[in-house]
């Protein structure tokens, strides 16, 4: 069950590339990385690709399969017709290093800037006790692999390299999210998704949730609610009279 | 670092221009048929069985049929081409163009921005709902009150023409106040306000499981925005073609 698939593959690095053909055998039951794997092995031993746990999880070898942003060990070969020609490129979004290697330290200099979670002071680790109701809502983004799919689709900063500085992404709007939720988090998160993360350059039109591989509704769960948590805060004058005049719930 | 040289807008093989388009071409029809029915000013009431169709409810100027006025004329006689449904659809459009659903069906559909996901945009310069005037979306929850106190009429409306007996347009009142409220209870803004704004559920069992059931209902809310958006126009049609005599209502009882 065998056949000889055809392949354009992005090959280059900073200086310039271009897409290169290349044929390849594909086995039933393999996935887009089986045969990459294949084309290092046979015909293009140099091919730079990031890869590590094969199964999903480890979130290494995030790419775009024909255009769609996509983990190449997840995209079974089998949803592609024999004669189609499949055309695998490195993310958009991130500097390039080689072939289908980007480089995605974009990611981690925004994690760097949320604040960690601030549990009460009075509270020593061991000490914290959370309901699972009030925990649950934030378990979902825990399930993020950081293959920054998201973060590679979404076109604030995939159109747009100017507004990398102002947005942090999806990714860590769902963190300052899943920490805003947190029972027992004490920092004021609700200024900072806006003024800091760049909430406001959302205009949810869902590509981070389309693509996500672990199927978080990052929109509907993390975003809008944020978004909603700060129109309480900058935009509703009977939520602010209500905070002043009683307790927030 | 340079980003990969890819010349190409998209490499995307399938055929993402569809949805967008299907979407543009929805809400133009919509749109239009819309603008239509409000600037027409007749065929709203059918006054042997009481239909009053949910674009002119409530009717609130003096060139309203007295009947049709539920809630009184507050208003004198409107000037030049403007109808009665000129005070109340800035509120049902608001609620609608606010939307979480409908902000993205438009933001892809009708500015492509973008107009499918891993597709470049044309734009040159992005800021998103930042600044004016989409910084106007926050007000989302204030169409959302609006539109509700709106959804309560059209319910007692439906509920008022069945004084005269059950036809088919009292079926058709009835499934659309039944969709307009599925769809204004999904809304993000309304499961937010029932318990989403909370960190501690445990505290609030309630609002914990208002919020559980609406989730449920948010989960399908770009079905129910499309579902209740057309039969708004379906209730309407009906109801100008009764009011028009182009067809009599199907009569169950009476």
């Amino acid at each position: 069950m065998s056949y000889q698939g055809k392949f354009r593959v992005w090959r280059g690095d900073d200086s310039g590339g271009a897409l290169e053909d290349f044929t390849v055998e594909v086995n039933e039951g393999e996935v887009v990385l089986d045969i990459i794997h294949r084309l290092q092995a046979t015909q293009a031993p140099d091919l730079a690709v990031r890869w590590n746990c094969k199964a999903g999880k480890c979130g290494s070898c995030s790419a775009e399969i024909n255009g769609r942003p996509r983990l190449m060990c997840m995209t079974r070969m089998s949803v592609f017709e024999e004669s189609e020609t499949i055309t695998v490129t490195p993310m958009r979004t991130f500097p390039i290093i080689r072939d289908l290697v980007t480089d995605v330290s974009f990611n981690y200099t925004k994690a760097r800037e949320i604040p960690s979670f601030a549990p009460p002071k009075d509270l020593a680790p061991g000490e914290y006790r959370m309901q699972q109701v009030d925990v649950e809502r934030s378990q979902e983004f825990r399930k993020c692999i950081e293959c920054f799919l998201c973060q590679n689709t979404c076109h604030v900063v995939r159109d747009h390299e100017e507004n990398k500085e102002a947005f942090s992404g999806p990714r860590f709007l769902m963190r300052v999210a899943e920490l805003e939720m947190h029972p027992l988090d004490t920092a004021d998160r609700v200024d900072q998704a806006q003024d800091e993360h760049g909430l406001g350059y959302c205009n949810i039109t869902k590509c981070c949730s389309e693509v996500c591989p672990e199927h978080i509704h990052i929109t509907d769960n993390a975003l809008i609610p944020m978004k909603e948590r700060v129109a309480d805060r900058k935009y509703d004058p009977i939520v602010w009279l209500g905070n002043k005049l009683f307790r927030r719930p | 670092m340079a980003r990969a040289e890819i010349a190409a807008r998209t490499l995307r093989t399938d055929r993402w221009w569809l949805p967008p388009l299907t979407t543009f071409v929805g809400l133009l029809l919509i749109s239009i048929y819309a603008a239509f029915r409000t600037f027409q000013g007749d065929f709203y009431w059918v006054d042997q069985y009481h239909y009053l169709t949910p674009m002119y409810s409530p009717c609130l100027t003096e060139e309203c049929i007295p009947a049709a006025s539920h809630f009184g004329q507050w208003f004198p006689a409107l000037p030049g081409f403007l109808t009665p449904p000129v005070i109340i659809i800035p509120f049902l459009l608001g609620f609608r163009i606010t939307c979480y659903y409908y902000r993205k069906a438009y933001y892809r559909a009708a500015w492509a921005s973008p107009p499918a996901c891993a597709v470049a945009e044309p734009h040159s310069k992005y800021t998103g709902e930042t600044r004016f005037p989409l910084i106007a979306q926050n007000l989302h929850r204030y169409f959302f009150y609006a539109a509700s106190i709106l959804l309560l009429i059209n319910i007692y409306d439906a509920i008022l023409a069945f004084g005269t007996g059950v036809g088919l347009g009292n079926i058709i009142l009835l499934v659309n106040v039944g969709l307009l409220a599925a769809y204004t209870l999904s809304c993000h803004s309304c499961r937010h306000i029932a318990g989403g704004r909370l960190k501690h559920f445990s505290k609030h069992p309630v609002r914990y499981w208002m919020w559980t059931q609406i989730s449920k209902l948010n989960n399908r809310h770009m079905l129910l925005a499309w579902t209740s958006l057309i039969f708004v126009c379906l209730t309407d049609l009906y109801v100008a073609l009764v009011a028009s005599g182009t067809i009599s209502d199907l009569r169950f009882i009476n």
